[in-house]
């Protein structure tokens, strides 16, 4: 079956991605990179989603956005999976919505440079200040006001701002 | 045993130990020393919840009777519980948490970077997860460690005392039994003599540069295979277990 109620995959995924991050509004759940496949198998629609952290507290938000956003489009027979297989990656959030986190003030994980360092001082990678492009910045810490940023601090305009981290 | 309960056995002990960790992290919250702390160790509660909460489900799911996370972690006692003993110990000062923290993550960090090629696909998709997150665990506790270790005479002297004490808790986190052997000879779990060359290759390297002495192995404290713990992990289940006890199936 490759339609239910009109809607086709597309059309589906289409409407899933105008569901923003609860903590960051300005992205949806699939420039996140959250929302992983849709399908229609036997009359039902089944949507897969992946944490980003696996103890992230959007989770239940996301899947309740969800399943309100298919009820709002008449379908009402639906399913919504997690899975932890491959394991989410700061990688995926596409280029596009990199830069509408800069704007937002929040640094963007530099790409394929996961922090695999154990110990302080064996990554040296340089986050630009999102509010004046400096790249004089210093870590103030690892974890930031989520799970997913941690706290840096520019040394020209002296202002505190987040980076998302790359996991 | 059955290799499925094995499996049940394995996982509650993967999930117990992130999920008694993770309670002592939540102790912290509102109690840092500082705002920046504060954060970090809820944040890390908050990914060693997620990470217990795969692995419950799954052992619930292997053991085919019903039992949900939260039946898991709500609706047991003491003696159902396998996390290792490390978990368990009590906050202490900073600098003992920092201590715990080092040896519990240098643990999980080179365990599930083992499991995650387990041929258990749901056992290794919860390594690859949470050892994302794990690394960084040990990046703050060892830093930490560093810091204190090499810092004033005084939080030299202090951070030395914590990793005394902890010392004899360390064995237990290396103590396999039946269900490891079966799981080893099926690929899915992996041995624990191989992850402990590791740990004391990082716990070495970490206590080096923090200029602090490692304690020589002596007694070593034991019993988390067989659901037998210090009388603090009672003191963490009333307060953990206390809502859903009082008010059985209560959401909101």
């Amino acid at each position: 079956m490759s339609n239910i109620n009109n809607h086709t995959k597309e059309k589906i995924w289409e409407f899933l991605s105008e569901i923003p991050d609860p903590e960051i509004p300005i992205i949806s759940i699939t420039e996140l990179g959250v929302l992983r496949k849709v399908e229609l198998i036997n009359s039902e629609v089944i949507v897969t989603i992946t944490p980003t952290y696996s103890g992230c507290p959007a989770m239940k938000s996301f899947e309740d956005d969800i399943k309100s956003k298919l009820l709002e489009n008449n379908i009402s027979n639906f399913k919504v999976l997690t899975i932890h297989s491959p394991a989410w990656t700061t990688d995926w959030i596409n280029d596009e919505a990199l830069e509408k986190l800069k704007k937002y003030g929040i640094a963007p994980p530099i790409k394929g440079t996961e922090d695999k360092g154990v110990l302080f001082g064996s990554d040296s990678k340089t986050i630009e200040c999102p509010l004046c492009n400096s790249k004089k910045t210093n870590l103030k810490s690892q974890f930031g006001s989520t799970a997913c940023k941690s706290l840096y601090q520019c040394d020209e305009c002296l202002e505190p701002f987040d980076y998302f981290k790359c996991i | 045993m059955t290799k499925n309960e094995a499996l049940v056995k394995y996982c509650l002990r993967l999930g117990d130990s992130s999920l008694i960790l993770g309670q002592r992290m939540a102790e912290w919250c509102s109690n840092g020393p500082v705002l920046e702390e504060d954060i970090a160790l809820s944040n890390i509660g908050l990914d060693l919840f997620g990470q217990s909460r795969i692995i419950l489900t799954y052992a619930g799911e292997t053991e085919g009777k019903g039992r949900t996370e939260n039946d898991l972690a709500f609706k047991r006692l003491e003696r159902g519980f396998f996390n290792n003993l490390m978990s368990e110990r009590p906050n202490g000062h900073f600098g003992d948490t920092v201590a715990r923290n080092l040896f519990h993550s240098a643990f999980t960090y080179h365990l599930y970077k083992k499991l995650s090629s387990s041929f258990d696909s749901t056992i290794a998709a919860f390594a690859a997860k949470s050892l994302k997150e794990v690394t960084y665990h040990l990046r703050h506790s060892g830093e930490w460690m560093i810091r204190l270790g090499d810092g004033t005479e005084e939080s030299h002297n202090k951070i030395q005392q914590s990793v005394n004490n902890l010392w004899e808790y360390t064995g237990d986190l290396f103590a396999m039994n039946k269900v490891d052997e079966l799981l080893i000879s099926e690929k899915i779990a992996v041995d624990l003599n191989e992850i402990k060359h590791l740990w004391n290759d990082t716990i070495n390297e970490i206590l080096e540069r923090a200029t602090l002495t490692r304690p020589v192995d002596g007694f070593m404290q034991k019993g988390s295979l067989n659901g037998i713990h210090s009388e603090d992990l009672g003191h963490i289940l009333t307060e953990m277990q206390f809502l859903p006890r009082a008010y059985p199936n209560s959401k909101w």
